[in-house]
């Protein structure tokens, strides 16, 4: 691969430094005016959508249109939301708005749900009126299996929460440890491999486990794997139980939770075991969104999407584009918010490469997931993922996983910046 | 803002249009980006531009960003995590990130 300076340095040459400085103010702007080179629309503006649309609009300078549709009117994140269940951050600084995506990068944002998606007449429907497109984006997120759960209905979703959408459940769930008695018991389920943010469950025990200690030592938390191991920085997860919480959390291995009775607060595995809680957290099978599964992109076992992975386009539909966590994932590859960041980069690319008339190059792909194991100090698994031309697919970079040696307060200040840092790589 | 692309633009706009060459806007970029710069926007910032406990990479001296990143690849200095995300990439690559973060 050649260098970047020597090409730019030849531009400088062969067209002046004025022609070069005449051209840097307000290149993005300056296209506003002009006729789009095509038009993206983007359903979904977490942090795969978001940064999807940011970014076309960065790289191309304003040349592609992009419309991005979002029911909410917010974004929450879910990285680092289970710091507000052990007490340790304000749910506000989880809040954020997408005005930054309209003002700096001259993002159309439409506040509406996407109905329907016709992939031949190349349209969008939603709650706010039609909109066409020459490329479409869906970063779905999740949506739950409940029925993967015996009597996980309606009513029971009432009283029994999962929390693993930040936003209003984060903080029912937060009254409900608030409200536990000293010597409660606190039962949060693991659901089998794969499913959103793999270190989530276990970060979230330590965090309640912190809260307990501090607040309600005699408190206990049960955590109800349905996989054969922590599947996530096992061997730090175990370190941090074993030293900090050792009379608090209580971890059980290949106990899978099929049945809930949300009235007698007590939930039963595969084998007919029970146990009773006082808070019950439970995380039902997840899939692709509602809006993917829809428009027929979920072709791996009706949950997730299959896609090339060069430009991140649906195996079940031609111009139609998936990321984020609803993706059949490669192998090792986490459902993050960081890989997802980083999957709106890539169809960013292979797009801006198709509109230029060339043929997209695969990118690179990292992953980061930090984790909060009490107040202040953090851990991390960190990967790098390049497309292997044989499997189609990327794949982690020989010595580029790795975690941390052990839990520290330098990590958990990384981890708070990482956050900010991300919310303004994906928002502003 | 990314300065190199609006250039990269103008100057590759200029000679397709001379050469007839397909008709790709002027405002896109007249060659591939180096896009996987975007990796490093999650923790340093849009461009490199963080403004938080973790090191901005904008406008660092190109020669010192390479040698970090050669460094930590090869294992020689010491990371929290720089020591895995390093062995990502190639050595040219490497070469591409300093080049594009000193530029910014």
């Amino acid at each position: 691969m050649s260098s970047f300076n020597p090409e730019r340095r030849r531009l400088i040459q062969a067209f002046g430094a004025a022609a070069v400085s005449a051209a840097l103010p307000g290149a993005v702007f300056a296209a506003k005016e002009q006729k789009p080179v095509a038009r993206v629309v983007v359903i979904g503006a977490g942090f795969g959508g978001a940064t999807a649309a940011k970014y076309l609009r960065l790289w191309s300078n304003g040349a592609i249109e992009v419309t991005l549709i979002e029911r909410n009117k917010q974004f929450i994140s879910c990285p680092t939301s289970n710091e507000v269940l052990g007490g340790n951050r304000a749910y506000e600084t989880l809040v954020h708005g997408y005005e930054g995506l309209k003002k700096n990068w001259g993002v159309k944002l439409v506040n509406a749900s996407a109905t329907s998606v016709d992939p031949e007449k190349r349209r969008v429907k939603t709650t706010a009126g039609e909109f066409a497109y020459d490329r479409l984006i869906i970063a779905p997120g999740i949506d739950f299996n409940f029925e993967s759960i015996s009597g996980y209905d309606a009513k029971a979703q009432e009283t029994v929460l999962h929390a693993w959408k930040a936003g209003p459940q984060t903080l029912a769930l937060r009254k409900q440890l608030e409200a536990l008695p000293d010597g409660g018991v606190y039962i949060l389920n693991v659901p089998t491999a794969p499913y959103r943010c793999p270190p989530g469950p276990y970060e979230r025990v330590c965090q309640i486990a912190y809260y307990f200690k501090k607040h309600k030592p005699k408190s206990k938390v049960l955590l109800l794997d349905a996989n054969d191991k922590v599947i996530s920085k096992e061997i730090l997860f175990r370190e941090v139980w074993e030293k900090d919480y050792k009379d608090i959390i209580e971890y059980r291995p290949k106990w899978n939770v099929v049945a809930v009775d949300a009235a007698n607060r007590t939930v039963i595995s595969e084998v007919g075991d029970k146990e009773r809680g006082d808070v019950l957290n439970i995380l039902p099978q997840q899939r692709g969104a509602d809006i993917a599964r829809d428009i027929g992109l979920l072709n791996v076992n009706n949950r997730w999407a299959d896609i090339d992975w060069i430009t991140l386009e649906s195996k079940a539909a031609p111009d139609v584009h998936v990321l984020g966590d609803a993706l059949q994932a490669a192998p090792q590859m986490p459902k993050s918010g960081h890989m997802a960041n980083n999957h709106g980069k890539a169809v960013a690319a292979a797009l801006i490469e198709i509109f230029a008339g060339r043929e997209p190059q695969p990118t690179l792909l990292a992953n980061t997931c930090y984790s909060l194991v009490d107040n202040r100090r953090g851990i991390h698994v960190a990967s790098v993922h390049r497309y292997n031309p044989e499997k189609k697919a990327p794949l982690v970079v020989e010595g580029s996983s790795g975690v941390s040696s052990g839990p520290t307060v330098e990590e958990g200040k990384f981890t708070r910046s990482w956050a900010t840092t991300i919310w303004q790589d994906t928002l502003g | 803002m990314n300065r190199l692309a609006p250039t990269l633009a103008l100057g590759l706009g200029l000679i397709l249009a001379g050469s007839g060459a397909a008709q790709a806007d002027d405002r896109l970029p007249g060659k591939p980006l180096p896009y996987f710069t975007g990796n490093c926007a999650n923790c340093h910032g849009t461009n490199g531009k963080a403004k938080n406990d973790l090191p901005a990479l904008a406008g660092q001296d190109r020669e010192l960003l390479k040698e970090l990143l050669l460094s930590y690849k090869s294992g020689a200095k010491q990371a929290t995590i720089m020591h895995q995300h390093a062995k990502g990439y190639t050595d040219d690559e490497i070469t591409i990130l300093a080049d594009f973060f000193s530029e910014q």
